[in-house]
C-alpha cells in the first residue's frame, strides 16, 4: 500500500526542511492559508472523520468547533507525551518527520485561530525533542511561523516543552497544569478546556498522530480521506506492534484492516503461538486467540470484542508467558503513576498491586479474585480521571479470559508455565 | 549554586511562555544539567531566579521522575521493565547489569561512574529490550551489546 502518515520515513535526512521540502512539504499550508477560512477547515476536518489518535477517538472537527465564539486568545497543544506502555508511534513520526507534525499544528492553529501552540513532548524524548527544537527553529526562519506567515497576515508562535517523568501528564488536563509548571494533577471537567483550558483560555489538545492527518486531509480533500477505512472509523492509522512477533515496529494501515493482517502480513507473524493480545496499549483489555481470526482493526470492532482500539498498540503476548506476572508488572506500573489525588485511583491502585504481588509470590488466596474484582468495582467510574479505570482493565480482562491460571498460582503457589 | 549563565537562560526561558511560570520545568533542566542533580540549594536558587516560593519548587520537582532529588553517577542507566521489554527479556538485561555492576538496582557503583535504575516504558517497545543511558537510547539489547556499551562508557572521561 502506498504510504502516507510514513512516507518519509527511511528517506535519508528526511528531517532536514529542505529534503522535507523538496517532497512536496508545506505545499497543504500553502493552500490552507490561500484558500481556506479557519471554518472552512474546521467543516473539513469535521467531514473527513478523523477521530483523535491518543486513545479516546473523539472526532478532532468536532473537538474544534467546540471553541466560545470570540473568545481569544485560545492555544493548541500538541500532545507529544506518549507514555501508554506498548506505543512508540508518535516518537517515529516526531524524529523522522518533524516537519510533517509541525505543518499539522500550524494548519490546524490557523483552523482553530490560535495565536501560539505547544508541543508537549516527554521528557524522556531528549533526541525527539532536539530534532523539533531544530525543526521549528528552520521553519520560523523560512516563513512558516511568526508573524505573517507566507503573506497571509496570520501569525503563530510555537514552543516545544519538555515533560520531565509522568504518565498522567499525558492526561490532557493534567498536561496543561504540567505546562502551566505544576505538578502534574489532572483537573476536573467541565470546563473542557476548549472552553477553559491553558491560563483559563480556550485550547485544543490533540495528539501528534491526529494532528499530522490535517495536511493530507487538506492536500486530498474530506473524501478521499474517507476513502481509507471504515464508514464510522474512517482514515489512516499507525499502529505499534510489538513483543512477542518477528517484525515489531510502527506500519500504517486503514482502520479495519484485519487483526492477523497486521500480525502476520506485516509485522512477520507471531515468535510464538499467540496466548493473548493486549490490543491498543496496556489499559485495553486482553483478549483470547479465538478472537482474533474475526477481529478487525476499527474503534467500533474492538468495542464490539470487549476492549479498544487506544493507541493502535497492539502487543502481542505469547504462549510460556506467565499472565499473573504480567499483569502484576502493570498492576506496579499504575500504582506508581497514580498521581495521588483521589482516594479509589491511589488507594485502589496500591491493593491492586499488593494482591497481584501475593498471588505471583505463591501467598495468594482463593478469594483473592473477588477481592481483586471487588475493588476494580469500586475504582470503576468513581476515580477523579481516567488513569484509575485504565489500571483495571488488565485485571479483569485477565481474571476473565485465565482465571485458571490465577487459581493454579494460588493453589500451587508457583507458575503455570 | 547557580552559576550566572545559568539564571540568565531561566530569565530568558520565562519569556518564551505567555505566563513566566510555565518556564519552572524547563528552568530546573537547566539546573540539572549544571549540576547533576536538584540540592534543596539549587533549587531556592531556581526559586529565586522563577520569583516563586522555594517550597513550591521542591514540590513540583518532587512530582516528576526525571528531576533527581539525589546525586547520581556519572551515567544514569535506566533498564525499562515494562511489558513489551519484559516480554523480550528486560528481567535478564536487569540480572546482567546487576552482575556486571556489582550493584543492586538503586545503587552506584563505588566509582561514582554508574547508578541502576529501572523504568516505566519509554516508548521504544518495538526495539525491546531496551535501556536508557543519560539521554541516549540502547535498543535491542544483548549481553554482547551491554559489555561494548559499559565499555565505551567507562573509558569517557568524566
Ligand atoms: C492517563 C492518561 C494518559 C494519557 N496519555 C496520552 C498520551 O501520552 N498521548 C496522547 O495523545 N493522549 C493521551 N491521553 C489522552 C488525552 O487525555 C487526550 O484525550 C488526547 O490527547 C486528545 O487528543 P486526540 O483527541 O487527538 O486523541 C491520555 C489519557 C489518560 C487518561
Ligand atoms: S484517578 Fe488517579 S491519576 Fe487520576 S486524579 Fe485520581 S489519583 Fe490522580
Ligand atoms: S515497554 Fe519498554 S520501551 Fe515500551
Amino acid at each position: 500500500m502506498e504510504k502516507f502518515l510514513l512516507r518519509n520515513v527511511g528517506v535519508p535526512n528526511s528531517h532536514e526542511i529542505d529534503v522535507y521540502i523538496g517532497r512536496g512539504g508545506y505545499q497543504a499550508l500553502a493552500k490552507a492559508l490561500k484558500e481556506f477560512e479557519p471554518q472552512e477547515l474546521v467543516n473539513l476536518v469535521r467531514e473527513s472523520g478523523l477521530r483523535g489518535r491518543g486513545g479516546a477517538g473523539f472526532p478532532a472537527g468536532v473537538k474544534w468547533s467546540f471553541l466560545p465564539k470570540g473568545v481569544y486568545p485560545r492555544y493548541l497543544v500538541c500532545n507529544a507525551d506518549e507514555g501508554e506502555p506498548g506505543t512508540f508511534k508518535d516518537r517515529v513520526l516526531i524524529e523522522h518527520d518533524p516537519h510533517g507534525l509541525i505543518e499539522g499544528i500550524i494548519i490546524s492553529s490557523y483552523a482553530c485561530e490560535v495565536e501560539h501552540a505547544f508541543i508537549y513532548i516527554r521528557g524522556e524524548y531528549v533526541f525527539g525533542a532536539k530534532r523539533l527544537e531544530k525543526a521549528v527553529a528552520q521553519a520560523y526562519e523560512r516563513g512558516y511561523l511568526g508573524r505573517n506567515i507566507l503573506g497571509s497576515g496570520y501569525d503563530l508562535e510555537l514552543t516545544v516543552h519538555r515533560g520531565a517523568g509522568s504518565y498522567v501528564c499525558g492526561e490532557e488536563t493534567g498536561l496543561l497544569t504540567s505546562l502551566e509548571g505544576d505538578r502534574g494533577h489532572p483537573k476536573l471537567k467541565p470546563p473542557f478546556p476548549a472552553s477553559q483550558g491553558l491560563y483559563r483560555k480556550p485550547t485544543i489538545i490533540n495528539n501528534v498522530e491526529t494532528l499530522f492527518n490535517v495536511p493530507f486531509i487538506v492536500e486530498h480533500g474530506a473524501e478521499w480521506y474517507k476513502g481509507f477505512g471504515t464508514e464510522r472509523s474512517p482514515g489512516l492509522k499507525l499502529f505499534c506492534i510489538s513483543g512477542h512477533v518477528n517484525k515489531p515496529g510502527v506500519y500504517e494501515l486503514p482502520l479495519g484492516t484485519p487483526m492477523m493482517t497486521l500480525i502476520n502480513d506485516y509485522a512477520g507473524g507471531p515468535s510464538k503461538p499467540i496466548k493473548t493480545v493486549i490490543p491498543g496499549g496496556s489499559s485495553t483489555p486482553m483478549l483470547p486467540p479465538d478472537v482474533l481470526e474475526t477481529l478487525t482493526l476499527d474503534y467500533e470492532a474492538l468495542a464490539a470484542a470487549g476492549s479498544m482500539l487506544g493507541s493502535g498498540a497492539v502487543i502481542v503476548v505469547g504462549e510460556g508467558t506467565c499472565i499473573v506476572r504480567l499483569v502484576e508488572r502493570l498492576a506496579e506500573f499504575y500504582r506508581h503513576e497514580s498521581c495521588g489525588k483521589c482516594i479509589p485511583c491511589r488507594e485502589g491502585t496500591d491493593w491492586l498491586y499488593k494482591i497481584m504481588h501475593r498471588i505471583e509470590h505463591g501467598q495468594g488466596r482463593e478469594e483473592d479474585i473477588d477481592l481483586l474484582l471487588d475493588i476494580c468495582d469500586n475504582i470503576s467510574g468513581k476515580s477523579f480521571c481516567p488513569l484509575g479505570d485504565a489500571a483495571l482493565g488488565p485485571i479483569t480482562s485477565s481474571i476473565k479470559h485465565f482465571r485458571d491460571e490465577y487459581l493454579y498460582h494460588i493453589r500451587e503457589r508457583r507458575c503455570m508455565v | 549554586m547557580l552559576s550566572e549563565n545559568a539564571k540568565a537562560e531561566i530569565e530568558q526561558l520565562k519569556g518564551k511562555y505567555p505566563d513566566p511560570k510555565s518556564a519552572l520545568l524547563p528552568a530546573l533542566y537547566v539546573a540539572q544539567r549544571e549540576h547533576g542533580w536538584l540540592s534543596p540549594e539549587v533549587m531556592r536558587d531556581v526559586a529565586e531566579v522563577m520569583d516563586l516560593p522555594p517550597a513550591e519548587v521542591a514540590s513540583v520537582a518532587s512530582f516528576y521522575t526525571m528531576f533527581n532529588r539525589q546525586p547520581v553517577g556519572e551515567n544514569l542507566i535506566q533498564v525499562c521493565t515494562n511489558i513489551s521489554c519484559s516480554l523480550l527479556g528486560a528481567e535478564h538485561i536487569v540480572e546482567y547489569l546487576k552482575s556486571k555492576l556489582g550493584i543492586d538496582v538503586g545503587e552506584t557503583t563505588p566509582d561514582n561512574k554508574f547508578t541502576l535504575v529501572t523504568v516505566e516504558c519509554l516508548g521504544s517497545c518495538g526495539t525491546a529490550p531496551m535501556m536508557q543511558v543519560n539521554d541516549t537510547y540502547y535498543e535491542n539489547l544483548t549481553e554482547e551489546k551491554i559489555d561494548r556499551i559499559l565499555a565505551e562508557l567507562a573509558e569517557r572521561k568524566g
